[in-house]
């Protein structure tokens, strides 16, 4: 197949999307104001699922010259994106239960391109991709999280990200720019050349790497560039907060791991110290700043820097045992991480939100289907077997020891002791504190997205074969 | 001659049949059917025991087996629960089921004044019997281990029958904690005998012992000839049972249980058991020299040392518990030069002076009320006619007067341990006749205070009465046996019988020929003894009657002798020392600093420290764009920092 020639087909996933994206929002405009979310949401839920149909029946190849690359790691990558943003999408069905005005159509849409832009993220085989990806996936964040616009919370929440993620960005542009400087080229395989010639790799390169790392750990929300998370996740709209802890992670989580071990594999010894540090940060950091807090999606910003810190020790390792680690991981992740904020959403008393972790209280009387849930959800976040969470944890720490990162295995497992501490303290609210006054009735797309995803997590083992399998295909197409 | 071993048999377990019974049952059943039932079964095993010695002196002892039950069977190791029947198990049961029944019977009497329910004491006292009997009639190591544990355990839980007494359970803690460090040595020679031996019974055992005597046991980059290594952890291990120097120390306050308990502990189980062991393990002894030099050594100087500490203190039980102490020191010393016969002929006239002087002190302390100071009695044989007399016969018998009993195991001693013409042997000699004027010397000093002495309170002494007849009777029987069965016994196990009645269960080797020998000592040697017995006596009425002051003038003058003999020679205060402080700081330093310090604390320290960086790690989450914008640069410095120097 010839690299450089226009190859539609490769990127025909995305551009059903897109397209999808355009026709729903002329349909938006059409409906009378503020009416049409619901059937824009699902509309674009079934525009996800026919997209995810195509991912999955798309060949493999290079198109657009040598700048998109389709495999089957950017497939399973994609796989994960379009789920995260159909749970965020399932999510917004029901969000607004009271008098307030609904949120607005484009809620939907956004989430789709910004899903769109994760995708792209995913399958990037040039520097130049990979930007455009990130900012379109940004740029609809940034407006997602300001969606509440007479909500103060929420309007800072949008900004804060917006200046600071500009400033990411900045940074992640300028890593390229050395790196263009002193390799050449924009293109992976390029890259990969050019590092493999050189005797005495330039600083400049190295400072380039670092640079782009620091632009994508933002995203990521590692520390020490996650102080962004926990304001807004906490302002942000909850559908919102769920979709940006799940599908432009697992877009970036891509992104990295496909720069690190394609163009950049060859200096892994380098690295390796930097992802090290980086998640040991995280892990340390997301485990003892969640015990003082109070508010449940504060919480879980703090939860999922510590995840990114763990997912981060799969990169760490540095093999392909490594990628499929963190590849599982970030299932794993996706599947509870979901469900949690499922049950956030369901939070809500006489019609409005509540999400302060005393408003649980008593909830396994009150509510015990989804205290339940809620109490799988965080067990597994613990990593007690045989939940999904267990697994994830098992594979990454097994990929660190095995490439001798002892140090990082022990401090992992030092933090998800402590992390034990915030994630059982909300089941010893919901079964133990005296019961808070009821909740009301959870809709039933949330009682769908929390029951799946509960049984997905408590019976993940049986799924593990296969899913293994198919992240170990992955990893070694990255590795090839 | 089934017949016999079927009465042996009944012999031992019966008591362990009363023990459960009243035991566990004593509750329900209430006190008087509980004694009733222990003291039947007692009688009967009584009964029993002496018949199959009867059958065993007129159809041979065997030695023969009775197998009762299959116990340990592991790879290579098998033990199981058989009866030994010889002349050393049977005549020891005898005697032991006498003197226990004895002690059982007296009980009735003497816990008439209890207040609390008694059956426990009954189930105690049956108990050990039962473990003493277990012991003596085992015929492998791990089984009589057990009786040897059994008679460490039923100890206990007699010392500290009075168990809101704290004198009477840190006695008790202190007789179990003794032997265990005794247990611990003899345990070690029992592994190291099946390291040697592939076996613990007795049979294959002492079959090997000549092929096993070139063995040698290495440690520490020297070696020891193996057998003395073992007769010599067997040794220790006797000596903590049998109360011998060094480990002696808990016998003395074992006195704080009841008065039976004492009567039985010092005459038939517990301390015989030490000397008794050493005569099982004859046949390993005999070709261990060196260790029997020590025996020698170690006994003589507990005869000696007992003695002198017996002289001077005022608790009547007390005085009696160092005689024993120093009478087994005679008998270890006998042991020492081979002469095992002999220390088992003492050790059995011994048991039946031993307890006559115990029931009979019992009979005074009932008779006053629980008061034990000698000096606070005084001219009771008005009083305790029948006491009074008992007590004299077991004097006379202690003290070795002829013909009581004791002169004739006594004298045999001290001739061996002459005949034996050794420097070890003649030291033990030397101490052995010194200490026959010192125990003449503290017999009568008791006697004469507690009987003759003007009372030092009229009232009790008027109101003092003799014992009931539960306690009379067993008071008269022991007496009985304290005059004649020296005289009756000496033949068999001494005398020109012996050897037809120990029929082999007790082992000299070839080359000694001490029982033969033993009487050949020249005739002043002989007399020796009963010469320097009759001046203590002489002696003590010097001190206690004819010149009452004496006593006290003396004790002023040699001050420091005086102390260091009414203290003990201060054993208790060197261990205190050596062992019981440096063991409580340990004890305090393990639980202050090493666990509420270390295991409680580091926990502690480690939550506090996980919450107060959780607080600081919250702070900088300021809200502040500024500071997050910053945060990252900075972090980015660090970055590039690890990344370009790491």
């Amino acid at each position: 197949m010839n690299a450089m020639s226009v190859n539609w087909i490769l990127a025909l996933p995305e551009i059903t999307l897109a397209l999808a994206g355009l026709v729903i929002l002329v349909f938006g405009v059409l409906q009378r104001p503020g009416k049409g979310i619901g059937a824009c949401t699902v509309l674009s839920i079934a525009a996800f699922v026919g997209c995810a149909v195509l991912v999955a029946l798309s060949p493999d190849g290079a198109a657009y010259a040598g700048t998109f690359v389709n495999d089957s790691f950017a497939r399973f990558m994609k796989i994960l994106v379009l789920l995260g943003g159909l749970v965020a999408l399932l999510l917004t069905v029901s969000y607004r239960t009271d008098e307030r005005a609904p949120l607005p159509f484009e809620t939907a849409v956004l989430i789709l391109f910004s899903t769109v832009g994760a995708m792209i993220m995913a399958s990037s085989a040039n520097l130049m991709t990979l930007f455009v990806g990130l900012e379109l996936s940004s740029l609809s964040i940034y407006i997602l999280a300001a969606l509440e616009r007479d909500d103060v919370l929420s309007s800072e929440a949008g900004l804060k990200y917006f200046v600071l993620g500009s400033l990411a960005s900045g940074l992640l542009l300028y890593g390229m720019s050395l790196v263009y400087g002193y390799a050449g080229t924009m293109e992976y395989s390029g890259l990969i050349a050019a590092i493999q010639q050189t005797t005495a790799l330039p600083v400049g390169l190295m400072v380039g790497l670092v640079f782009l790392v620091v632009g994508l750990c933002f995203k990521l929300s590692v520390v020490p560039f996650h102080m962004w998370t926990p304001d807004v996740y906490q302002g942000a709209p909850t559908p919102v907060t769920a979709y940006m802890a799940g599908a432009p992670k697992f877009a970036t989580f891509a992104l990295l791991l496909r720069v690190m071990s394609g163009p950049f594999g060859a200096m892994a010894p380098r690295w390796q110290i930097l992802i090290e540090t980086l998640s040991i940060l995280s892990m340390v950091y997301g485990a003892l700043a969640a015990i003082p807090q109070t508010n449940i999606k504060r919480l879980m910003a703090y939860s999922s820097i510590g995840h990114m810190g763990y997912a981060l020790m799969g990169l760490a390792a540095a093999s392909t045992n490594g990628v499929r680690a963190t590849l599982v991981y970030l299932a794993a992740y996706l599947v509870m991480n979901a469900g949690v904020f499922a049950v956030i959403t369901a939070m809500r008393r006489k019609g409005r939100e509540v999400t302060s972790l005393a408003d649980l209280s008593g909830l396994g009387r009150t509510d015990p289907g989804l205290a339940a849930a809620l109490a799988v959800f965080m067990f597994s976040m613990v990593g007690a077997p045989p939940l999904a969470g267990f697994f994830g944890k098992l594979m990454v720490f097994a990929a660190a020891w095995q490439s001798g990162l002892y140090v990082l295995v022990g401090i992992g497992a030092l933090s998800s002791v402590i992390g034990a501490y915030y994630y059982l303290r909300v089941v010893k609210v919901m079964y133990f504190d005296a019961s808070a006054e009821r909740l009301d009735q959870p809709a039933r797309s949330l009682v769908f997205v929390s029951g799946s995803m509960g049984l997905a997590t408590v019976f993940f083992v049986l799924a593990l074969g296969p899913l293994m399998a198919l992240a170990r295909q992955a990893a070694l197409a990255l590795g090839g | 001659m089934q017949t016999d071993l079927h009465l042996f048999a009944a012999a031992i377990l019966l008591p362990l049949a009363g023990a459960v019974v009243a035991g566990l049952g004593g509750r329900l059943m209430g006190d008087t059917l509980a004694k009733a039932v222990t003291l039947l079964c007692m009688g009967a095993a009584t009964v029993c025991g002496i018949g199959a010695l009867w059958g065993g002196w007129t159809s041979g002892f065997g030695p023969y087996a009775v197998p009762l039950a299959d116990w340990v069977n592991a790879g290579g190791f098998h033990a199981t629960w058989t009866l030994r029947f010889d002349t050393l198990s049977v005549t020891m049961s005898a005697m032991v089921l006498c003197v226990s029944l004895l002690v059982h019977c007296y009980s009735v009497g003497y816990m008439s004044h209890e207040t609390m329910p008694v059956y426990r004491f009954f189930a105690y006292l049956s108990l050990f019997t039962f473990a003493m009997l277990m012991l003596v009639s085992s015929s492998d190591l791990i089984q009589l281990f057990f009786g040897w544990e059994g008679v460490g355990l039923a100890s206990y839980l007699l010392i500290g029958y009075w168990y809101d007494r704290p004198a009477a359970t840190a006695a008790a803690i202190k007789a179990f904690v003794v032997n265990r460090v005794a247990d611990l040595f003899f345990i070690v020679g029992i592994g190291l005998i099946y390291v040697l031996f592939h076996s613990v019974r007795y049979d294959e055992i002492f079959a090997a012992v000549p092929q096993a005597a070139g063995a040698f046991y290495t440690l520490f980059g020297h070696s020891f000839p193996m057998l003395e290594v073992i007769c010599f952890l067997l040794f220790i291990g006797a000596m903590g049972k049998s109360a011998q120097l060094f480990l002696h120390t808990w016998l003395p306050d074992a006195m704080e249980g009841p008065t039976p308990v004492s009567a039985l502990i010092h005459a038939a189980t517990m301390v015989t058991a030490g000397v008794f062991l050493m005569a099982r393990m004859s046949p390993l002894l005999e070709v261990a020299p060196n260790t029997r030099l020590f025996i020698i050594f170690i006994g003589a100087t507990t005869c000696f040392f007992a003695a002198t500490v017996g002289m001077v203190q005022p608790d009547i039980k007390r005085t009696i518990a160092y005689s024993t102490c120093s009478q087994l020191g005679y008998m270890f010393a006998a042991v020492g030069v081979g002469a095992y016969q002999v220390a088992i002929f003492h050790l059995t006239t011994h048991a039946f002076f031993k307890a006559l002087l115990f029931l009979g002190a019992g009979s005074v302390i009932h008779a006053m009320h629980d008061e034990q100071n000698m000096f606070r009695m005084g001219g009771l044989w008005k009083k305790l006619p029948l006491t009074y007399g008992v007590m004299w016969i077991g004097s006379l018998a202690l003290a070795g007067v002829f013909p009581f009993a004791g002169y004739w195991s006594k004298d045999a001693i001290l001739n061996a341990l002459w005949a034996a013409d050794g420097r070890m042997s003649h030291y033990a000699w030397m101490l052995g006749v010194i200490t026959a004027f010192l125990t003449a010397f503290y017999s009568w000093r008791l006697l004469f205070l507690v009987f003759h002495r003007a009372p030092a309170d009229v009232q009790k002494r008027d109101a003092a009465h003799e014992s009931p007849l539960f306690m009379s009777v067993p008071l008269v029987l022991l007496a009985i046996g304290a005059v004649v069965s020296g005289l009756v016994l000496a033949p068999y196990y001494i005398g020109a019988q012996q050897s037809a009645f120990w029929q082999g269960s007790i082992f000299n080797a070839p080359g000694n020929t001490i029982m033969e020998t033993f009487e050949q000592v020249p005739g002043v040697v002989a007399l020796l003894p009963s010469l320097v017995a009759l001046v203590g006596i002489a002696l003590a009425f010097l001190f206690y009657i004819a010149s009452p002051g004496l006593p006290e003038a003396l004790a002023r003058s040699c001050g420091p002798v005086y102390r260091f003999l009414l203290n003990k020679w201060y054993f208790d205060e060197l261990y205190e020392h050596i062992f019981v402080k440096p063991y409580a700081a340990i004890a305090r330093f393990l639980w202050k600093d090493g666990e509420e310090g270390a295991v409680e604390g580091l926990p502690r320290d480690l939550v506090r420290a996980t919450a107060s960086g959780a607080v600081d790690a919250v702070r900088l989450q300021t809200g502040s764009i500024a500071l997050y914008a910053f945060t990252m640069l900075a972090g980015l410095v660090v970055v590039l920092t690890v990344a370009l120097c790491g």
